[in-house]
Order: structure tokens, then C-alpha cells, then sequence
């Protein structure tokens, strides 16, 4: 904890963007750092994966530099864990897009292609329909999110939102103190600011 | 419940790090900065930004990576940068700084690799394909380069299927013959493109009225539709568009944001 400002670790695994998760942590009060340094990854108040790209690929990375192992730990250590798009992903056991590559398998069940009928990737706003409660999502049911993927996770009990798109689609899942995103909020203007803020909120709030 | 939800996405012509408009890139105007532009049109409701750095100087490239380390400080959408994409690396060195896409054009006609390239160390979603396309004189389209100067012989349908195989997430289609004219897209052009193709389908060129902007969904099947003029001197705003579009029952993120009420 750095003030009053938690300290969230967003790892950095080198692929793609990871900056914008930075910067939305940042600007819903977290002091956010981009960060590979296991030492402050194990230190951290919370940890955010972000990730895009292949389900193949970032696994790839993830393991290479070393990260995955931070990620494990960081989640059995019971503090609150942020997964976003394949960094949700890769939570799971694996991946339609990448067979034979596996996944962290902290989630049970499997990231599977959207439905032939609509058009791939689902790259657009989509509004969240709320199945359960929790403290993340709170004044989000209803709220657009920015999706931009052409796998999902099969729905689970894990699941605390979905939208449609040729179906119900995972949308984002809770389990312990692992919660997930298939959309970025952290490029879904105010309504993912007010879910990184929720997060960031409830670190604070959590016992020292 | 809704599927489809079409993208209203400004473009902002980036020269040496100010945004500037003109028509057909002569008697360019400044239009003011990059990163205040698009703050607006983010609070206005826009659903993506795309940047088209057309700086022509390569030793002043380096600004555009500045716009876009201030854009994502700022701005919390998604955003486009494309223009003098030639390498992975150049690639990289956008991503890296916040951009969430790149969109690769004459440098993908010249050497189609860099898309494959591209899609499998970033992935599909980052690897926007540019296709600026021309009518021929048999009635059809022809992809052109260098802004629509130069002609490639290459059909503009084959042209954006063999770029989907190679890895694209998203095609930005730009007819050249409507391209400045506000006269609205060639719609058949984007319903070809759009039938052609299972990734999605920014329209572009030619955006006068805001019906225009209807008509690219309707009558040419795209998923996303940009203008840059109209939204620019605030001839209209991102949240007229897509009140417009609303009103003809297209249907688009709300601009308001108002939370969907579920009956369940």
C-alpha cells in the first residue's frame, strides 16, 4: 500500500499492450506498476494479468518470462487476482484455439471458438447481464463492455456475467479471490474504469 | 437480445503530431491536438478511435509514438494507429506505447507475410488490414496504394479474403472514388467485402450526412463505420450519429450509457 493507494502488480509478460491496464488501474486510484519483478509481484496488494494476442503465444510468454509461476502463487496466496481477455483465459485448463497447449488451470472447463453464426472476432460494445451478484460488478448489470476476442470460456458456475452473441457468452467469472474479464475494462471507457475502481475499492477495504 | 452492436468510430489524420483535415490531403488545416480531439470524442461516445499518421517525414515518425503514450493516459478506448506500418517491430513499438491496433496497408500489398507476421505475434485483433479500393472500368474493385495513387491489379474481394486467411481481425475498407466527396460510401462496395469475408468490416470514405453513416450499415453490411470531417468542426457530433442510427433502428452503444434493464 502505498497512502491510500494499493499497490497492484500488472505483469508484464511482454506482449502486446499491457500498458492500458496499467493506466486504467492507475486512474481508478491504484498505484499500478507494469512489472516483471517477482519480488514486487509477491508484495503487491492485488495482481491484474492482462493479455492478447494467441492463447498459444501468451502462454508461451508467460512462461518465459518466468510469470506464470508469480501468477500461481500470487492466486494461492488468496490475494485478489484480475484476469482480462487471455489473461482470463489462460486461468483455464486450455484452449480450442491452441489444443495441446495448457493452461494454468486454476478455472475448471476450456476456452472454446464463438458459434459459427456470428461473425469472428466479436469485436464490438456489448451490454453484461449480471447472473450473480458480487462486489466487482456492483451498478454494472446492463453496463457496455468492449470485447474483442474469437474464443470464450464455456459457461461455468463460475460465471457472474455473460453477454449475447450467438448465445450467451462468459463475460466475466469469480472463484475465491480469482476474478476474470472476457472483455477489457480497462478499454470500455467509464463503465471499466467503475469496474477497476469496484476492484480497487475492495482492496482497501480488505484486512491488512 | 442484441447480437450486432455497429462501431461509430472518428479518424483523426495525424501530421507531425497535430491533427489535421483537408480534402484529399491538400489545403490541410490544423485541426488541433491529437489527444484533446480525442478525449472529446471518447465523452461524445465514440466506440473506437483510429489515428492516420500521415506524416511524411520519416525522421519526425517518433511524434506519432508520443500521441499515442498521451492518448492512453487518457483515453480508455480502443484505439487504431496505422501509417507507415512497414515492420513487426514498428509494430511492436505502437503497441507497446497503448495502441490496441495497427493497421498495415501499402506494406502489406507489397509484402502480404506482414500480415500473417503481424496476427502471430500479436494476435488477429491487433492486425487491422487497410484496403483502399478503386472501381475499374469492367465493375470491379481494384485495391490501390501510396493514398490511392497507385494501382496494384489486385481485385479488392480476393484481395480481403486472402488477408483474413493470413491472419487479419478486421478489414478497414476505404472506396477511393468516394474518399473527400461526401457523397456517402460505396455501399457496394462494403456489401461486397462485407458478403465476401467473416471478419469485421470498418466502411470509410465518402461520409457527408449522417444517413450516410446509416446507409454504410443497411445498405453495405459493415460492422463499423467511420468518418473524419463531419465529426471534426462540429458539423455533428459521434453522439448525433449515433442517435441517427438509433433512429433508424440500427443498433449502437447508447450514448448516454444508460445501463440495459434485463426483465429476467
Amino acid at each position: 500500500m502505498t497512502g491510500d493507494r494499493p499497490l497492484v502488480a500488472v505483469l508484464d509478460y511482454g506482449i502486446g499492450n499491457l500498458r492500458s491496464a496499467e493506466k486504467g488501474l492507475q486512474r481508478a486510484g491504484a498505484d499500478a506498476r507494469l512489472t516483471a519483478d517477482r519480488s514486487l509481484i509477491a508484495e503487491a496488494d492485488a495482481v491484474v494479468m492482462p493479455g492478447v494476442g494467441a492463447f498459444a503465444a501468451c502462454m508461451d510468454a508467460l512462461h518465459g518470462s518466468g510469470l506464470a509461476d508469480a501468477a500461481l502463487e500470487s492466486i494461492e496466496s488468496g490475494r485478489p487476482f484480475l484476469g482480462i481477455c487471455v489473461g482470463m483465459q489462460m486461468l483455464y485448463e486450455g484452449s480450442d484455439e491452441n489444443t495441446g497447449v495448457p493452461g494454468l488451470g486454476v478455472l475448471p472447463g476450456h476456452i472454446r471458438l464463438l458459434p459459427d453464426t456470428v461473425r469472428r472476432p466479436q469485436m464490438q460494445w456489448s451490454p453484461l447481464r449480471v447472473v450473480r451478484d458480487t462486489p466487482i460488478l456492483a451498478g454494472l448489470d446492463g453496463a457496455w463492455m468492449y470485447f474483442v476476442h474469437s474464443y470464450a470460456a464455456e459457461v461455468t458456475d463460475d460465471v457472474v456475467a455473460v453477454c449475447e452473441y450467438g448465445g450467451d457468452i462468459t463475460a466475466a467469472v469469480e472463484r475465491r479471490n480469482v476474478f476474470a474479464t472476457q472483455f477489457h475494462p480497462e478499454k470500455s471507457g467509464v463503465n471499466g474504469l467503475a469496474l477497476l475502481g469496484n476492484f480497487v475499492t475492495n482492496l482497501t477495504r480488505a484486512p491488512a | 437480445m442484441t447480437v450486432r452492436a455497429i462501431r461509430v468510430i472518428p479518424c483523426l489524420d495525424v501530421d507531425e503530431g497535430r491533427v489535421v483535415k483537408g480534402v484529399n490531403f491538400v489545403d490541410l488545416v490544423d485541426a488541433g491536438d491529437p489527444v484533446e480531439l480525442a478525449a472529446r470524442y471518447d465523452a461524445e461516445g465514440a466506440d473506437e478511435l483510429v489515428f492516420l499518421d500521415i506524416t511524411a517525414s520519416s525522421d519526425r515518425r517518433d511524434t506519432i509514438i508520443d500521441v499515442v503514450r498521451r492518448t492512453a493516459e487518457e483515453v480508455f478506448i480502443p484505439f487504431t494507429i496505422g501509417g507507415g506500418i512497414r515492420t513487426v517491430d514498428d509494430a511492436r513499438r505502437l503497441l507497446r506505447a497503448g495502441a490496441d491496433k495497427v493497421s498495415v496497408n501499402t506494406a502489406a500489398v507489397e509484402r502480404p507475410e506482414l500480415v500473417a507476421e503481424i496476427a502471430a505475434e500479436f494476435g488477429s485483433q491487433c492486425a487491422t488490414v487497410a484496403i483502399d479500393a478503386r472501381r475499374t472500368a469492367d465493375g470491379r474493385f481494384e485495391v490501390f496504394t501510396h493514398g490511392g495513387r497507385t494501382p496494384t491489379g489486385f481485385d479488392a474481394v480476393e484481395w480481403a479474403q486472402r488477408v483474413e486467411r493470413l491472419g487479419a481481425g478486421e478489414i478497414l475498407l476505404t472506396s477511393m472514388d468516394r474518399d473527400g466527396t461526401r457523397d456517402g460510401f460505396d455501399t457496394e462496395l462494403t456489401r461486397a467485402i462485407s458478403a465476401a469475408t467473416n471478419i469485421p468490416i470498418i466502411a470509410s470514405g465518402g461520409v457527408g450526412t449522417l444517413d450516410h453513416l446509416a446507409q454504410g450499415v443497411t445498405e453495405g453490411h459493415a460492422d463499423a463505420v467511420l468518418a473524419a470531417s463531419i465529426f471534426h468542426f462540429r458539423e455533428h457530433t459521434v453522439a448525433d450519429a449515433k442517435r441517427h442510427l438509433a433512429a433508424r433502428g440500427i443498433t449502437v452503444r447508447p450514448v448516454d450509457d444508460e445501463p440495459v434493464r434485463f426483465d429476467s
